[in-house]
């Protein structure tokens, strides 16, 4: 993959239980690191413009916790996640677990959390984060993809690669 | 987007590795039955029942010729798994449309604050 479509996200599917989210900014690494771990600087990207950031709480530290909650423009739904940070190498690396706080019933965090290890990496001014999200199960995977989903799909990424072209 | 889960449709119909390695082979072009009993090593009752389940759902088409029975991928009944993935894209596409701007500003006040020293 190369930078040319910089201002895409770019989801892959790695294995049955991940998702790797990679896009590549405009700015060094440790202003995107700082955009990414200051509250008020969270507070104005996180939710995009589906909605307003009302919290967003930071610990940095391992073992410190973060949340996040997002009112929605439709609807005024609140969304909250929470974790707690594993492993922090500042301007390089954040491993962190994240927990939906609208979980269905009966479903335990240690089944629909995720760990997530976000890396952030600089080449000429330039850095790409990339944001690997591991999920206990293929299940959980699907179903941060799409909620309503049940389990059924695999990994049909790289034949999905193929029919995009013929899509055109 | 939240999708109905039904037994006949693509999503569970590329859910089968032996299926996905059919559509694999059909990606390359048109083939027969024989080419793709051939090509995955299956007994070719098997690979007829999997070329059932994808063209119940679109995935495949069919037409003869000759004697033959020749198979194709047909791309567009793949589109909504394709949207599945697109629409989590999306989400994550618009949130860092925001950081961007965030990034520029911080830009621009390290600038700044380099031109005062």
């Amino acid at each position: 993959m190369t930078a040319m479509t910089s201002g895409t996200a770019t989801v892959t599917l790695p294995t049955d239980d991940q998702i790797l989210i990679t896009r590549e900014f405009d700015a060094p690494k440790h202003l995107v690191y700082k955009a990414f771990t200051t509250p008020e600087l969270v507070k104005r990207w996180w939710s995009a413009k589906r909605g307003e950031v009302t919290i967003a709480e930071i610990d940095l530290q391992v073992g410190g916790t973060w949340r996040y909650v997002a009112v929605t423009t439709e609807g005024g739904f609140e969304v909250g996640f929470h974790g707690e940070y594993r492993e922090i190498v500042p301007n390089e690396r954040i491993v962190s677990t994240e927990i939906y706080e609208g979980l269905p019933e009966g479903v335990s965090d240690e089944e629909g959390g995720t760990v997530n290890t976000a890396t952030f990496t600089e080449v000429d001014g330039r850095t790409t984060l990339t944001i690997l999200v591991q999920a206990p199960s293929k299940e959980t995977r699907d179903a941060i993809i799409d909620s309503g989903m049940e389990a059924g799909m695999q990994d049909a990424m790289d034949l999905l690669e193929e029919v995009a072209i013929s899509l055109r | 987007m939240a999708r109905a889960a039904t037994t006949a449709d693509a999503f569970n119909a590329v859910a089968e590795l032996r299926r996905r390695q059919i559509l694999d082979a059909l990606a390359g072009g048109e083939r027969a039955v024989n080419d793709l009993v051939r090509l995955l090593g299956l007994a070719q009752p098997q690979v007829s029942k999997h070329l059932r389940v994808l063209r119940e759902v679109g995935v495949v088409d069919v037409r003869n010729e000759g004697r033959q029975r020749l198979y194709r991928l047909n791309g567009h009944a793949l589109k909504p798994i394709h949207d599945w993935v697109k629409n989590y894209e999306r989400s994550w596409t618009e949130r860092f449309v925001e950081l961007d701007a965030v990034l520029e500003e911080l830009k621009q006040k390290e600038a700044g604050d380099d031109g005062n020293d």
